[in-house]
């Protein structure tokens, strides 16, 4: 199938890094910055050190113009990289949203008072469409706000939405009706009943998620950034508890000067988590921007998150982890039948069957007799019927039939036939190994049985092995009977199934779940899935599920491929993986800065205290300069790791966590002090304070 | 005994500390059957239903952890004001033979709070300016009242973690007269036994004049030591009966009574990690608690006993020979002396059998980092323990990041309302300290309070901050404190300092009942393991010091540098 994803946004694109450049300019104004309190208060400082480095050209500061420039330039920098990282991860959303936005401008709709009366139109504009107005789109028209078709079917292209191409059909009644503004009807007319407010449709919702424009600040979130101004405030604390401490040591000593403002907001700039309060709307913003490259479109970031948290995986036996349909597998002779003679029954039989069913046995019995798939001439077709309960093909006089095997003895006993003693061991070994057997016969004898199997989809055993790894559990939900589940379950591996299960029973099975503690996540497509949907966790929608399904998640897949929910697992761990790891490492940088700034700061108070000075740093300015130039640098050299994400590993938790504490924990003691070092040298190369 | 044995001194100290560890968990079991009610069915339920009587209390209605944070203030309010009346008034009460009059109000304020919150602050000397009502009924009550009040909201916090889809932590009045009616009592009265029985005195006597040979007549002190001396190491209390505290030889004879009283100081902080795994149903997470703070305990133990072992070789190049004694008893020497210093300071008790002011710069910054540390190894009666939690808070908390996960300790979710209540634990001490430390050296009565200059008076100023911030009680000696600038802001740092983070911790437990538990799976942050109990030692060093770090190396640090140097 050809397939149109959106094109690839590339983070490095000129346009892009030319938008996200001004961008960040204009984020520097206070009013904006107070989103980030972390990052206000570095931008204070770098005011605060401009102001000095002014009074410094005048004539009015003990302290070189050249370092306090240095310093406020680089303060600037600081928290030019953080609106940086920001404005970059919206901007990919915002060209997606570009794109998107397209397809919702306004058009004009023609506006129905019933069904019936197609001849009474109203055009209107489709911002003055309610919810419960009914419109007629014919081809090649727009369709002008989400919907459910109430009349007719048609050929719709939802490329605009979902980047497919390929038309699919939308049609009243069943789990097909839904219908998306902005999506174009192709072939055909039909009547479409509108559910959703102007400005409130899928459409709408999906930019806003992307551009982040109506980003609310998830509850991790908000509790990570918390913890993050409290740490600045502790820090605060510090430098403005350091003021009078080093004057009274200064004035005791008798040496040395106490440390100047340019000094204390340096070392505040340092010890605060700027490098994880830079990046943390970034973490955020591209874990949505993921999501999005993979089809995907969540609703709410606290899905997102939810995801990550997830312990218990609810999912359809069909279309998840089963491909769609069964498919034949085997055909066994009875009564010493032939093979070839019941292949070919089987193959006549199919002919005219055009259920997945049908064309599986068809293209199993065509590999072993290589002849041509068509109809021979003169055959007439018998479509499966409720009363009879058969389908088959009546050729040359002779009828070819199949069917479940208490249907084809009826119709081969009532034409005089017998029933071969082999037959009801052959059909419920098959049945008793989860199958479906399909008897098959000549006329009025019984020639063999056909077993239909589930064929799981491939790598899906895997997935389920990893996903208990990391302590997810799986629940197989199947109306298939109990037999069948079982084995079906076996074979992919997942933790529990559900059989026979009637889709109300989701909606206990989930209660009964997150009674005990449990998240749990869902996919759905149905109407009948909706309540289930809604008490989820996690609530997936196919796209090309009913408008309720769609209304009750709070994620919804383009691509309606139900094994994405793993995938949205995967992304949710890795937001918060990120979050985590940056968060580490900020805090352990701040052991080297304070190596780097405090013997630097002190050493005119206390001389012995340069035995701190463990870097061998070459001046107390270049120390200090370099510090905070490190800690400016890195928040552009972690720009990417905070676009990708900490890679996710399916391994469990206490090996996950120790690695992660080894890389960001120790790599974090560590790194700054070969950086600072770095810097330090070609400082004092160059400058010379 | 001016040389010391490290081998000696580190296999006594092993020794020791396996000892305190079985007993410890023995000890913790017996508190969960206490506050399981299991000993009020015993020959004392009476007693305690008797109480429960007079009061007006019904033992089986619990509250929220409103009404228990509401309890446990108005208590200690009461305490408050009696001991102030007591303070104020002792002139006119009985049971005073030298007759000494009533404190100022600045003096009694300060004291009274300092006594309430479990810090034992002391503005003043024991054998001269309180009477033996005043030590007995004043001190030695709020010394098991304290006490009991960090046990029981400790335990209130524990019943947070395990219970699940509640409002109910527990009933104060319950869990205080458990604490002091099984736990403190018995233990106390058998200790105060014990010390008499090894030489620690226990009278109503005037005190005794003795010719004093060469040095002239002396008046020798007495009291009733031994019943205030148990209760004031087991209930980490810390406040002397004297002056000198447990280095007096009334109070702290000899080896034996030094070993068995830093045994009582230990005692309950040690066993109730112990007690939670028991009430949790998790055994091993009661490990991993002990664990880490035995870890610190033994790190800050070794660091102190070299930094002194080192000594100051300026000294040594002078031809002086042995570590430096002055300020410590040669009848403990230095393996007896860290030992007491590390646990006293680990702990929130605050009794010295040695002057930390007197100890090599490193050597005293030990003390003071353990007090910075907040009260996280082992710590104070009850309040060491839910500080310590609220560390796991805000470790589990970046660890479960790390793993992708929102993070979980024992199957509740540290959200929002968690992570502020840990942060306002662990932070309100530290902003106290940083605060008033700068506040007095802005105005001109802090420096006159320092009586030795330079990085070593800085090292007075922040350990007299941090030691009534964290209720310890320790004191660097060489310090004034008894200006109304010290005694005012110091009641203040020491009532925000204990009943803050108190609450906090109530709200959290009240918060963490209410919610679900979830499951644990392989995709659970194990925090039973080693991997964690390292991770803890961590968080606990790095989020504890880190902020201390300017002030250090400008005080101890300094002035170590200095002293190798030769200044």
């Amino acid at each position: 199938m050809a397939r149109k994803r959106y094109p690839d946004v590339r983070s490095l694109e000129p346009g892009l890094l030319t938008r996200a450049f001004f961008d960040s300019l204009r984020k520097l104004d206070l009013r904006r910055q107070k989103e980030n309190p972390v990052m206000l208060l570095v931008e204070l400082g770098g005011i605060l050190t401009t102001a000095v480095f002014l009074a410094g050209l005048a004539g009015r500061s003990g302290e070189p113009p050249l370092f306090t420039g240095l310093i406020s330039l680089w303060l600037w920098l600081t928290v030019f990289f953080s609106n940086f990282a920001e404005s970059l991860s919206e901007g990919r959303g915002r060209a997606r949203a570009a794109s998107l936005r397209r397809a919702r401008q306004s058009i004009t709709a023609k506006r129905l008072r019933t069904p019936e009366s197609t001849k009474d139109i109203r055009v209107v504009s489709s911002a003055d469409l309610r919810p419960g107005d009914l419109v007629v789109v014919g081809p090649g028209e727009t369709i002008p706000g989400d919907g459910e078709v109430v009349k007719g079917a048609a050929l719709v292209n939802e490329a605009a939405v979902t980047g497919e191409s390929a038309p699919v059909i939308r049609e009243s009644g069943g789990d097909r009706s839904a219908v998306t503004g902005g999506t174009t009807v192709i072939a055909s007319e039909v009547i479409i009943r509108i559910t959703a407010e102007p400005g409130k449709t899928f459409l709408d919702r999906m930019i806003c998620m992307v551009e982040g424009a109506e980003r609310r600040k998830t509850p991790n979130e908000v509790a990570l950034q918390l913890f993050l101004i409290s740490l600045t405030i502790a820090f605060l604390a510090v430098v403005c508890n350091l003021d009078p401490v080093s004057r009274f040591s200064a004035a005791t000593a008798g040496t040395g000067i106490p440390l100047s403002a340019t000094i204390l907001t340096a070392l505040f700039v340092c010890l605060a988590p700027t490098t994880i309060a830079a990046l943390l709307p970034a973490i955020g913003i591209a874990g949505m921007d993921r999501l999005f490259r993979k089809n995907i479109v969540a609703l709410s970031g606290r899905a997102i998150e939810a995801a990550g948290d997830v312990n218990v995986l609810l999912l359809d036996k069909t279309g998840t982890i089963t491909l769609g349909a069964r498919q034949a597998s085997e055909m066994i002779p009875v009564d010493g039948q032939p093979r070839e003679g019941l292949v070919e029954a089987a193959y006549l039989s199919s002919l005219g069957d055009e259920t997945p069913e049908g064309k599986s046995i068809v293209e199993f019995a065509s590999r072993i007799r290589k002849v041509p798939v068509a109809l021979p001439e003169g055959a007439r077709p018998i479509p499966f019927s409720a009363s009879t309960r058969v389908s088959g093909i009546e050729h040359g006089g002779t009828l070819y039939l199949k069917g479940a095997a208490d249907s084809i003895i009826r119709s081969v006993q009532a034409k005089g036939g017998t029933v071969p003693l082999d037959l009801e061991a052959k059909v419920t070994g098959i049945a008793s190994a989860g199958g479906t057997p399909l008897v098959v016969c000549r006329d009025a004898t019984i020639l063999g049985v056909i077993h239909l199997k589930d064929i799981l989809k491939s790598g899906i055993r895997e997935r389920f092995h990893d996903l208990r790894r990391i302590g997810i559990r799986t629940v197989m939900i199947t109306g298939d009977n109990h037999l069948t589940a079982a084995t079906i379950a076996a074979e992919a591996g997942v933790d529990d199934f559900v059989a026979e299960a009637h889709p109300e029973e989701k909606l206990r099975l989930i209660r009964d779940y997150q009674a005990q503690g449990n998240m749990v996540a869902m996919t759905g497509d149905g109407t009948n899935d909706a309540p289930a949907l809604a008490q989820a966790d996690v609530a997936v929608a196919m796209n090309n599920g009913t408008q309720p399904a769609r209304e009750a998640a709070n994620i919804i897949d383009l691509d309606s491929d139900p094994t994405k929910l793993l995938d949205i697992v995967e992304i949710g761990k890795q937001i918060l993986m990120t979050r985590g790891a940056l968060t580490t490492f900020s805090i352990a940088n701040d052991v080297s800065k304070y190596f780097a700034i405090l013997p630097a700061a002190l050493v005119g108070i206390y001389p012995t205290l340069s035995a701190l000075n463990v870097m061998g740093l070459s001046t107390p300015f270049t120390a200090i300069l370099s510090a905070v130039i490190f800690n400016a640098l890195v928040i552009p050299l972690l720009i990417p790791l905070a676009l990708k994400g900490v890679r996710f590993r399916p391994i469990p938790a206490s090996t996950l966590f120790t690695y992660n504490l080894v890389i960001f924990g120790l790599g974090g003691i560590v790194t700054p002090f070969i950086g600072i070092k770095l810097i330090d040298m070609a400082l004092s190369t160059v400058v010379h304070l | 005994m001016a040389i010391p044995d490290p081998l000696m001194d580190g296999a006594t100290v092993l020794g020791f500390l396996l000892l305190v560890s079985i007993s410890a968990v023995l000890f913790g079991r017996y508190l969960a059957r206490v506050y399981s009610g299991g000993l009020s069915r015993g020959p004392f339920g009476k007693i305690e239903a008797g109480i429960y009587h007079t009061i007006g209390t019904e033992p089986d209605q619990e509250s929220g952890w409103r009404q228990y944070a509401k309890d446990m203030l108005l208590f200690n309010g009461i305490g408050f004001g009696v001991l102030l009346v007591i303070l104020l008034i002792q002139g006119f009460l009985p049971l005073n033979p030298m007759g000494v009059p009533g404190f100022e109000f600045h003096h009694a304020l300060n004291i009274a709070v300092s006594f309430v919150t479990n810090t034992n602050w002391q503005v003043y000397s024991g054998e001269t300016a309180a009477s033996y009502l005043t030590q007995m009924a004043g001190f030695t009550v709020q010394n098991f009242l304290s006490a009991a009040t960090g046990i029981s909201v400790a335990i209130a916090v524990m019943r947070g973690i395990t219970r699940r889809t509640t409002d109910r932590i527990g009933n104060f009045w319950v869990d205080l007269t458990r604490t002091v009616l099984y736990v403190l009592l018995p233990v106390a009265f058998i200790a105060a036994l014990v010390l008499a029985s090894q030489g620690v005195i226990q009278n109503l006597d005037p005190y005794v004049e003795t010719s004093g040979g060469t040095a002239g007549p002396r008046l020798i002190a007495m009291g009733p030591v031994a019943s205030q001396e148990a209760i004031k190491e087991l209930g980490t209390n810390g406040g002397g009966f004297f002056n000198a505290n447990a280095a007096h030889p009334f109070e702290n004879p000899g080896h034996l009574t030094n070993l068995f009283e830093i045994f009582l100081i230990l005692l309950i902080p040690a066993s109730l990690p112990f007690t939670f795994g028991e009430l949790s149903g998790r055994r091993r997470e009661g490990i991993a608690i002990f664990a880490v703070m035995l870890a610190l305990f033994l790190l800050a133990f070794a660091g102190l006993y070299a930094a002194e072992w080192y000594g100051n070789p300026t000294l040594a190049r002078t031809g002086v020979s042995g570590i430096p004694m002055e300020g410590k008893e040669v009848r403990f020497g230095l393996g007896g002396t860290a030992l007491y210093a590390v646990a006293t300071t680990a702990t929130s008790c605050g009794s010295v059998n040695a002057m930390h002011d007197s100890l090599t710069p490193l050597a005293g910054m030990v003390p003071l980092l353990l007090i910075l540390l907040g009260e996280a190894v082992f710590g104070g009666a009850g309040s060491g323990f839910y500080t310590y939690l609220a560390f796991i808070v805000v470790a589990v908390f970046i660890a479960g990041l790390m793993i992708g996960r929102t993070p979980e300790y024992l199957g509740k979710k540290m959200e929002r309302r968690e992570i502020t209540m840990a942060v306002v634990v662990i932070l309100v001490p530290t902003l106290l300290v940083l605060l008033f430390t700068a506040v007095a050296l802005l105005i001109p009565a802090g420096a006159q309070a320092m009586l030795n200059p330079g990085p070593h008076g800085l090292s007075e100023l922040i350990y007299a901050y941090t030691s009534m911030a964290n209720n310890n009680g320790s004191a660097f000696a060489g310090f004034d404190a008894t200006t109304p600038f010290f005694t005012l802001t110091g009641a203040f740092v020491m009532a925000v300092g204990r009943f803050v983070p108190a609450v906090a911790m109530l709200a959290l437990a009240g918060a963490l009942a209410e919610k679900k538990t979830v499951p644990s799976s392989p995709g659970t942050l194990p925090t039973a393991t080693p991997a964690f109990v390292l991770w803890m030692i961590f968080v606990i060093v790095i989020v504890g010091v880190l902020t201390f770090f300017p002030l250090l190396t400008m005080g101890p640090v300094a002035e170590h540098f200095r002293m190798i140097g030769g200044i």
